[in-house]
């Protein structure tokens, strides 16, 4: 990561963000709180799928499948099963995490866009599955009257407390991720993005590392979506289809995927957007409902792609820094009679070249 | 240089977003609050409603928002309730259960509502159930399935209007006996109401020594189902049962024509709106189905108890909105019941006032029966809710049976 | 068995459209190299515009001219408007725009159209047509019709006119092309033209059995499907996949279940791409530059 400030200045953002985070329930009502639950759980998500995407390349469009098995494995061993609510929630992962080593094995060598849609299939798939072994999953109907997430005799039962498990998850798996970006493993991840080919080359397991990332991706879809049910008590299909995995997708891309606070942008951009567009909306045109939010929603999302495609936060980082926008250069290498060509982040004053390879076509 | 400045913007934009989604809240909190100290003026009656306003079950979630705003501006401009005025806080949970386990946690913990109305359809009313439990606010649903108000001992705060589905599978059996179809077909929509719908039909049935030769489902978005009618053809029932709402309602009834099958086909009261009628066209003629008195108001008797609250309600609605539809007349029951529970509540109700109030509407006459509540039965209709209407000319025509 | 028939003709006429909507993905995706998540919608357009052109009055074939050229000028017009300033995007962030598009186009159908289906007659109001112990609906016949027709008509352009060679340049290799003289951004933006007209054609004869403004969801991810399935760079692939689909849903409701017909279609799918990513006519790695 290329940061201008220097590493004390960075620990202090840091810590002023964690302050914010921890007070911020003090001040607030109860339904901003549910918004930031809301944003906590998809940052999770969105941390794996930025990791599966920014750093390893994959495209997927199946998130909301691993969120759902986290999520019904919570909810059908909780409720039918009366076991504990935390074993339940490890139950999910690795059943999720087994899933997707299966699915993944064959799946991630795939090239992009195939991959994009199997995945597609994929999640639709589960989906289905769901809503027909209506015996165990209780169909389209669901599941309710999931119970509360307890530690001992501290139960996590109204939206104050729940937050802070929430923010408490978010910020492990995004120190874990931030650790897992810097390792060894993080920079094998960044060979395969870049190019596959000279990855190989350069001895590294590229299908283990590109099914290992999926697994984990899978891992963190898996505890949010099982945090999700204890938090909402009710788990039905259609909270895990394909719009939802392409909202995952749309966050993970609108936060930037260059950064480790990329996500954590996303999401609070997207809950907020959407709520602000609820309560905006209804002012201008009085009997409107959700129709003109989608509009406004899909609008900022094309201009967001165009004019900040590297997310928002290189956008708000580069703007407080008081740089010029990072701006994207493309080198054309050649290599062996294969051309690779490489998208760099460059400043435009440091023409360096020094930055983040972020994307790659083979022609 | 231009790109800078526009992706300024859009970051000013979604950071903006942020900070008045924060500001918004606070500034409602204590708009509410300064409403509720002005001592000349009566306070106001904040009631929150959900309704399924769009996604897939928008054609219930519609005509309900529209017959609740109706009453409550009718309401309101009369002087409102003892003095109150009604503040309505409606919100579209987009036919999906998480957004409306958010709607109903943003109206009782932000907006500080009396009551909640709703949801349109079956499965959000149930995520909203266990919330409206444990936060213990009264919550009226307009939704079909009898699982929102069973077990009473798990339903304490919750009532609902729409017929629930358990009675509307008896009436048909009922009907099922007086015409000797033993052997049926059902068909049923890949969702909470055709799946209740299905699991009440098969107890009354059972019961009755009804017999379900085939079970066919299709998806809510499917336009074609002569796959599944072609094989339910091969299995000779008496009669066929379809559960489902329009479109795809509809599109079973096209199925019917295009196959030309001259098995009776007998519907749920998911098709008590003019949509099954404009989409089947010529093929909605002939199906049968129970439904609410609404749809054949002006052909009832005079001696008929709603038939006064039916005409004016029909005249009312389709005089600002356009054809009548029974789920209109679900919502419109959900209001007018928490308007009459406040009427008793006096000028400082409490939830559990309301609640009280909610379970003692005796004889109530509404848009979808007379209604008697009670602790262990949270809708009170009977059967005499429900009659059975056939289309004939694209038109809908009462059926003595 | 009686029905076999049946199942058999209900799954070509559905096939019919998935082949037209997938057809759309194929031509945007040869000459321009973009998923395009819009085509449903462009689909979903033309249903709706042919109900709102045919209420204010206009003959049948007047409706189906004015749906197509408007739908094909919003194709081309999204395309300048948006594809065309991302510059050098990454195809992640091309699939992502072109999303954000298709939200835009589903909320304007949603404000300007409600929530309702809306409903339009029969192009005949004839009754079934009874073929070897099945039937068809007319309008089914209109939907194959409209596929042929299509077909044909694109052969013809692709072969025999001089801006469909340059499209065809195009698709073979860009640079080539540009050092002819083409400009490959205005190839860019006549392929989302078409690929909107073609999907626009779909929506016009399926409009009678369903107008929706969320129709295009489920629509595009079949017609995605059927894409993928012939091999993303191949028409003739696009076509034959349509309709092996939509005989694979058929077939799927009646021997498997209703609830799983997708299921075998999805899973057709993920085994196509494991031991056959290039589909069935397409060629392996065949992206466009």
């Amino acid at each position: 990561m290329h940061l201008s400030a220097g590493p004390k200045l960075k620990a202090a953002l840091i810590l002023a963000a964690l302050a914010v985070a921890v007070l911020l329930p003090f001040t607030l009502d109860n339904s901003i709180i549910s918004l930031l639950i809301f944003a906590g759980l998809y940052t999770l998500v969105t941390v794996g799928l930025c990791l599966l995407m920014g750093y390893a390349g994959q495209i997927s469009l199946g998130q909301a499948a691993f969120y759902g098995i986290g999520a019904y494995s919570t909810a059908i061993l909780t409720t039918r099963f009366a076991i504990n609510p935390w074993l339940a929630m490890l139950a999910g992962v690795v059943l999720a995490v087994a899933i997707s080593f299966v699915v993944g094995w064959p799946l991630l060598k795939l090239e992009k866009h195939y991959l994009a849609l199997a995945t597609l299939a994929f999640g639709l798939i589960v989906q289905l599955v769901i809503v027909e072994e209506a015996e165990i999953t209780g169909g389209s109907s669901g599941i309710s009257s999931i119970p509360r997430l307890s530690l001992g005799s501290f139960s996590f039962d109204n939206d104050f407390k729940f937050y802070f498990l929430v923010l408490g998850f978010a910020l492990i798996g995004s120190l874990l991720a931030g650790n897992i970006v810097n390792s060894r493993v993080g920079r094998a991840l960044r060979a395969v993005h870049t190019s596959e080919v000279a990855a190989r080359s350069l001895a590294v397991p590229v299908n283990q590392i590109k099914t290992q990332v999926f697994a984990l991706s899978a891992a963190y879809a898996s505890i949010a979506g099982s945090l999700f049910a204890h938090y909402i008590s009710f788990v039905a299909p259609n909270s895990f289809g394909l719009l939802t995995s392409i909202d995952f997708l749309v966050m993970a891309v609108i936060g930037g995927m260059a950064s480790i606070w990329g996500p954590i942008t996303g999401a609070l951009a997207v809950v907020f957007l959407r709520r602000l567009l609820q309560t905006v909306v209804p002012m201008f045109f009085p009997r409107a409902s959700g129709e003109y939010e989608i509009i406004v929603f899909g609008l900022i999302l094309v201009a967001v792609m165009i004019f900040l495609p590297e997310g928002l936060f290189s956008g708000v980082k580069s703007i407080l820094s008081g740089r010029g926008l990072l701006k994207s250069r493309t080198l054309k290498l050649k290599n062996e009679g294969e051309s690779v060509q490489i998208r760099v982040m460059e400043d435009e004053q440091d023409t360096g070249g020094q930055g983040n390879a972020l994307g790659s076509q083979r022609s | 240089m231009k790109k800078r400045i526009i992706g300024f913007l859009l970051v000013a934009l979604i950071t903006g977003s942020v900070l008045s989604g924060c500001s918004n809240s606070a500034s409602n909190t204590s708009n509410s609050a300064s409403n509720t100290s002005k001592p000349a003026e009566k306070a106001d009656f904040v009631i929150g409603a959900v309704f399924d306003i769009t996604g897939n079950s928008s054609s219930l979630g519609i005509p309900e928002r529209d017959s609740v705003q109706m009453l409550v501006d009718d309401t309101n401009a009369k002087g409102g309730i003892n003095g109150h005025r009604i503040k309505l806080v409606m919100l579209d949970n987009k036919s999906t259960e998480s957004e409306s386990a958010l709607a109903i946690k943003r109206l009782i913990e932000q907006d500080k509502v009396l009551a909640i109305i709703g949801a349109s359809s079956s499965g959000p009313s149930m995520a909203m159930v266990p919330i409206a439990q444990e936060q213990k606010v009264p919550l009226v649903s307009a939704a079909a399935s009898i699982k929102i108000i069973e077990p009473a001992a798990d339903r304490k705060w919750v009532f609902k209007t729409a017929q629930n589905d358990a009675l509307v599978a008896s009436r048909v059996v009922k009907y099922l006996k007086s015409k000797n179809f033993n052997n049926v077909a059902f068909m049923l929509v890949n969702s909470t109401f055709g799946e209740s719908g299905l699991a009440e039909f098969k107890k009354v049935a059972d019961q009755e020594k009804i017999n379900i030769v085939s079970t066919q489902k299709f998806e809510a978005s499917d336009t074609n189902m002569t796959a599944q009618l072609t094989k339910i053809k091969d299995s000779k029932p008496d009669a066929i049962i379809v559960w489902a709402t329009p479109p795809s309602a509809s599109n079973v009834a096209k199925g019917f024509k295009q196959l030309g099958l001259t098995i009776p086909q007998i519907q749920s009261h998911g098709i008590g709106n003019k949509t099954f009628i404009d989409q089947a066209g010529d093929s909605s003629n002939g199906v049968v189905f129970p439904i609410g008195k609404l749809l054949v108001a002006e052909g009832l008797p005079e001696s008929d108890s709603q038939k006064s609250v039916l005409t004016q309600y029909a005249k009312d609605y389709e005089a600002k909105y356009g054809p009548r539809s029974t789920f209109g007349g679900h919502g419109y029951d959900a209001m007018n019941m928490v308007i009459a529970a406040l009427k008793k509540a006096g000028d400082n109700p409490s939830r559990e006032l309301v609640r009280d109030q909610l379970e003692q509407l005796k004889d109530f006459k509404g848009i979808s029966g007379v209604f008697n509540m009670s602790a262990s039965d949270h809708n009170g209709l009977k059967e005499d809710a429900l009659v059975m209407v056939k289309i004939v000319d694209n038109k809908w025509t009462y059926l003595k049976d | 068995m009686s029905g076999l028939m049946q199942y058999i003709l209900t799954g070509l006429s559905q096939g019919g459209l998935y082949a037209l909507v997938g057809l759309g993905f194929v031509l945007i995706y040869n000459v321009t190299g973009i998923i395009n998540f819009v085509q449903g919608e462009f689909v979903m357009l033309g249903a709706m515009l042919a109900i709102a052109y045919q209420h204010l009055g206009l003959p049948l074939p007047l409706v189906i001219l004015f749906t197509v050229l408007t739908v094909a000028l919003i194709g081309g017009g999204l395309e300048i408007v948006s594809i065309r300033p991302a510059k050098n995007a990454t195809p992640l962030t091309l699939i992502i725009i072109t999303i954000g598009l298709s939200m835009v186009l589903r909320g304007v159908a949603l404000v300007v159209w409600g929530t309702d289906p809306v409903v339009m007659q029969p192009f005949s109001n004839a009754g079934p047509v009874k073929i070897l112990g099945g039937s068809l609906m007319p309008q089914e016949f209109y939907i194959l019709g409209a596929t042929v027709l299509v077909v044909c008509l694109l052969y013809v352009f692709l072969d025999h006119t001089v801006m469909g060679k340059a499209f065809r340049a195009c698709v073979i290799n860009k640079l080539g092309a540009s050092l002819m003289g083409i400009d490959p951004r205005r190839m860019s933006t006549l392929a989302f033209a078409l690929g909107a007209g073609i999907g626009a054609i779909g929506g016009v004869v399926f409009a009678p059995t369903l107008a929706s403004y969320d129709m295009g969801v489920a629509l595009g991810v079949k017609g995605f499907i059927a894409a993928v399935l012939g091999g993303l760079t191949s028409v003739p692939g696009v076509i034959l996949s349509g309709f092996i689909v939509g005989i694979g849903e058929s077939f799927g409701t009646a021997f498997v279940s209703s609830g799983y017909k997708d299921g075998i279609t999805l899973l057709v799918l993920l085994l196509v791409l494991l031991f056959r990513p290039q589909g069935l006519f397409g060629i392996y790695g065949s992206k466009r530059v």
